[in-house]
């Protein structure tokens, strides 16, 4: 039973993330235009969206109050689906109570976060290494770029009973799943972006005069800028449904320790505040890689303004 | 770095800005460049016509270094610069930090400041380059070359993408600038009137070989319709294929 409301509760949240892997992967040209939108996004379009933002909250309030209705009225039973004030509740002992099935919430989300943090920094570098020695020598297109290829078509969560076999139910193998989920978007985007650096500017680099390692420090790695951290963004993506996956296996730490403990206790408002957790963390990276973006890409403002 | 046929040292013609000799590049078995001989001399300003598709890019860019599939001799003994069609300023970097790029003196961005001042750009040297006007970014990579003191500066239609009043201003600019400076010019242009406007000699390049080269001997700031250079500028229009009955 726990397992159908569960899994409806997963699905808008996870192909909100999972989307933009698709587009990135077999059509990299497309990407950078879509990065420029996304990524600086002008000041007109954010004072219009900061003014009209009231009236974007109305509907998902109303989803709100009619789940509260719905529940208050008995229509669905508290067990199946808990109302928000039920869940709100549960947050808060959740966070001030240190209970023994599920320990604290901030607890299990320190050690999420750090599972997250590993692995994405051991793929993010791994990526950006792999697409620097691809990107930047046919010899190592030819060594590397076939083998990520091959990767890319592997589904990701397929190869989870085989990192089972391989490295046990412990930390290993969810931090290999996440770290693999950053390093394949991320690499795809940052060698596409790579590739695709305008040849006249190179041309004008050489025309300076400039050493390789000044053409791949002025020209190629800011002219790749823009589509790797679309690429980062997808990673970051890819990486929490990663987690998210892994933390199902064998977890007895993390939020999704905590899933599994309330799925066993039939607790669905446990699992509703570990799911809105996850929710508020993708959310949060999110955010970070945008405020990079602007900075980054601040010279990009000249051209929507 | 240089290519082999960017064979750069003081052979035989020190005198020379440079000296190009059978000059030969090959497109997908279309031989662009036919064993092509120029000489440059120091200081002198050569302008050089063509109809679209004769090479005349491709032998500026031979004569850079920045293409390595020309075969035959190219002596350039000074330090040279581009200044392309696109002004191709580092979108990533502001105006600044494009014009002190590469720059190797010991006070960099002093040096780069210098030639913004002279192409006027100085309220400018922290602008964005995305924020520029189409002139301003052309002056700006003019500074960029001019900031690396080449005895050879290069030109590719630096100025065909400019309107018609911006382009006299460059014009006019250019010309101070070469007076200061004096490097050797090679304009690369498809504008007969530029190159009477500006040069010392006037080159045709067609057939993949220079067809025609005649001295502008008109004291500048040149007029228009100075005999001299209508006459010219016939000759000229005659050897790019464009005649007054033609037309």
């Amino acid at each position: 039973m726990p397992e159908i409301t569960d899994s409806t509760l997963v699905a808008p949240a996870a192909t909100a993330h999972a989307a933009p892997i698709q587009p990135g992967a077999p059509a990299p040209a497309t990407a950078p235009a879509v990065g420029v939108h996304a990524a600086a996004p002008g000041r007109p379009g954010r004072r219009r969206l900061a003014g009209r933002g009231w009236y974007r909250l109305i509907t998902p309030v109303a989803v709100v109050l009619g789940w509260q209705l719905v529940s208050s009225a008995g229509l669905v039973p508290a067990q199946k689906l808990p109302p928000p004030t039920t869940v709100w509740h549960t947050a808060v002992s959740l966070v001030t109570t240190n209970s023994p099935a599920y320990g604290t919430l901030q607890g299990a989300m320190l050690v999420s976060l750090q599972r997250m943090a590993i692995g994405f920094a051991f793929g993010a570098v791994a990526a950006i290494a792999l697409a620097l020695v691809a990107g930047l020598s046919r010899l190592g297109e030819n060594a590397v770029d076939p083998l990520l290829q091959i990767l890319r078509t592997l589904p990701l969560f397929g190869l989870i009973p085989v990192f089972i076999v391989w490295f046990g139910i412990g930390e290993l193998p969810k931090i290999i799943l996440i770290a693999l989920g950053t390093a394949i978007p991320l690499y795809l985007n940052t060698f596409a972006g790579i590739r695709s650096v305008d040849a006249r500017l190179v041309e004008a680099g050489r025309s300076l005069r400039l050493r390789r390692s000044e053409l791949i420090r002025h020209v190629i790695l800011p002219g790749a800028l823009p589509q790797a951290l679309t690429g980062l963004r997808q990673s970051l993506g890819v990486a929490w449904l990663a987690l998210v996956v892994a933390e199902q296996v064998n977890a007895n730490a993390g939020i999704g320790f905590i899933i599994s403990q309330a799925t066993q206790f039939l607790r669905n408002d446990v699992i509703l505040v570990a799911l809105a957790v996850y929710a508020v963390l993708g959310l949060l990276t999110d955010a970070l890689v945008r405020l990079l973006e602007r900075r980054a890409l601040a010279w990009r403002r000249g051209i929507l303004a | 770095m240089t290519g082999p046929a960017g064979t750069v040292g003081p052979v035989g013609s020190a005198v020379a800005a440079a000296r190009v000799r059978g000059l030969t590049r090959d497109f997908d078995g279309r031989r662009v460049l036919k064993g092509l001989d120029l000489d440059i001399a120091p200081g002198e300003f050569v302008a050089m016509l063509g109809v679209s598709g004769t090479g005349k890019s491709t032998l500026l860019r031979a004569v850079a270094g920045l293409d390595r599939e020309v075969t035959g001799d190219i002596e350039v003994p000074g330090p040279v610069a581009v200044a392309f069609q696109e002004p191709r300023l580092l979108p990533w970097r502001r105006l600044l930090a494009n014009v002190a790029l590469g720059l190797r003196v010991p006070d960099a961005e002093a040096e780069a400041l210098r030639a913004l001042a002279e192409v006027g750009l100085t309220d400018r040297a922290g602008a964005w380059p995305l924020t520029l006007s189409g002139g301003e970014a052309q002056r700006a990579s003019l500074a960029r070359a001019l900031v690396r003191e080449p005895s050879l500066l290069l030109l590719d239609e630096p100025f065909s993408a400019l309107d018609a009043l911006t382009r006299i201003a460059m014009h006019r600019l250019v010309l101070r600038l070469w007076e200061r400076h004096r490097p050797a010019v090679l304009l690369v242009t498809h504008d007969v009137d530029e190159a009477l406007v500006l040069a010392d000699r006037v080159l045709v390049l067609a057939g993949g070989r220079l067809a025609f080269s005649g001295p502008v001997d008109v004291p500048r700031p040149r007029d228009r319709d100075h005999p001299a250079l209508i006459e010219l500028r016939h000759e000229l229009l005659r050897q790019l294929g464009v005649t007054k009955e033609g037309r």
